[in-house]
């Protein structure tokens, strides 16, 4: 009897954990893939053996995803597609999923989002978000908190009560920060007017939008985040046509460096002073200033 | 232009590899991509043997608090505009100070950029970390070399751990 064979089994042997292994605090992990520095980040239970596993198996999916979407590599199937020499149907799955996507974020963007802006097939612009969430999933059976960064977006769970705190990036200064959120769950994802992979060109008016230096957007779907930060960008405006799906907040930075949050946004960042100083520069001397709720 | 960019993509994944190789043993590699990382102790000259000296013996039992400073450099990061670099001195787990190590200023659009953006850096930064940043998010490619860079400290920090 199966049942029986499994209770009787002696228990596995555990992890050794050395003296010095740390049981809590944080751990780093770094990849480059697709030309970007992947990191995973894990704090609370330490499982050596399961979280260099899970890690790995990230590093291999993201590996994966590139060899099929590179658009550097002569034979990925993207680049096979783009020649001619192979068809969706006949591709990876993964080619059809992600086209699915790029065309319904087309939709739920009036357009804003588009993969195809520039005449040649590059999704580029979703494939990043797209396969970190995918290859995030390894993290879930490990108990503990972690996030992983993807060239800038960032994909967080924590199982404890504590929140990880994401800084975001100053868009006149993008080696100091706006910012930060406290983020449990959830994706933040920033775009900017130079986004990797392709300029942004705004489908209105064809050119480089001018409207927005930053959006940030908060949500529970990393590939969403990513796409609506993008798509703010694009829309060069403030108030597009279309609006983000219930549960996705943005943080826009104008030009002029006029900062706009939405509520739940707001409610979520770490240091709000600090966009109100970026907003009105003369309230420097009130940055204690309480910030009403919204 | 693109090959360029490519070959130091891979010369960087190549780094980061080579520097995030965990022995056999599992021990995470305490050090960073970038150069001479983890200077502990007395970055700043002249603070160092007032640091020393001050600081009290610790307790028999506890973990030793890290009230030396730690400097760490980020990786070098290659941006359309020129190489960027930042170095981060931490102290008790905080960040103390920020230099800025490379910055690109061949082009003259990134001279544009960094003219307005490097007299800020300091203060944006230290107010930023002194609240405890874990991540960064930021829009990639122009900013991808201070983002990465950022965030690489981050990740050196806790390698380090």
């Amino acid at each position: 009897m199966p049942h029986s064979r499994i209770r009787g089994r002696a228990a596995p042997p555990r992890e050794p954990t050395p003296a010095h292994t740390p049981t809590s605090g944080t751990r780093a992990y770094v990849h480059m893939v697709m030309g970007l520095p992947f990191s995973v980040h894990i704090r609370g239970v330490h499982l050596r053996g399961a979280e260099s596993a899970a890690v790995a198996r990230i590093w291999r999916d993201l590996r994966d995803a590139d060899r099929i979407f590179s658009t550097f590599r002569a034979d990925s199937d993207i680049s096979r597609i783009a020649r001619g020499e192979l068809s969706v149907d006949d591709a990876h799955p993964s080619v059809a999923q992600v086209l699915a996507v790029a065309e319904a974020a087309r939709r739920r963007t009036g357009g804003s989002f588009d993969v195809h802006h520039s005449g040649a097939l590059d999704p580029a612009g979703i494939v990043k978000a797209w396969a970190a969430r995918r290859a995030a999933h390894h993290l879930e059976t490990l108990g503990g908190d972690w996030y992983l960064g993807a060239g800038g977006d960032v994909l967080l769970r924590s199982v404890s009560s504590r929140p990880w705190r994401v800084g975001i990036e100053h868009p006149g200064d993008p080696s100091g920060l706006l910012t930060a959120l406290d983020v449990g769950n959830g994706a933040v994802a920033t775009s900017g007017r130079a986004h990797r992979g392709s300029h942004i060109v705004s489908p209105r008016t064809g050119r480089a939008p001018t409207t927005l230096s930053q959006a940030t957007v908060y949500g529970p779907d990393l590939l969403w985040a990513d796409i609506y930060a993008t798509a703010w960008v694009a829309a060069d405006t403030t108030a597009p046509g279309w609006s983000m799906m219930p549960g996705y907040e943005c943080l826009l930075v104008t030009e002029s460096g006029r900062t706009l949050c939405s509520p739940g946004m707001r409610a979520m960042l770490a240091m709000p002073e600090s966009v109100d100083r970026a907003r009105r520069p003369e309230s420097r001397t009130n940055r204690d200033q309480e910030v009403p709720a919204p | 232009m693109k090959r360029i960019l490519a070959a130091f993509a891979g010369t960087v994944a190549a780094l980061v590899l080579l520097f995030s190789y965990r022995t056999s043993l599992g021990d995470a590699v305490a050090t960073l991509p970038g150069s001479a990382a983890h200077v502990a102790s007395g970055a700043q000259s002249g603070a160092a043997p007032t640091t020393a000296g001050t600081e009290p013996p610790p307790r028999a039992g506890t973990p030793a608090p890290s009230a030396s400073a730690t400097v760490v450099n980020g990786a070098t990061e290659q941006t359309p505009y020129g190489p960027l670099q930042v170095q981060v001195t931490l102290a008790g787990g905080r960040i103390t100070q920020v230099t800025v190590l490379q910055h690109p200023d061949a082009a003259r659009r990134s001279q544009e950029i960094n003219a307005f953006a490097l007299p800020q850096l300091r203060s944006e930064t230290l107010s930023a970390q002194s609240a405890g940043i874990d991540a960064v998010s930021g829009a990639t490619y122009t900013t991808e070399g201070y983002q990465a860079s950022l965030q690489s400290a981050l990740d050196a920090v806790h390698h380090a751990a």
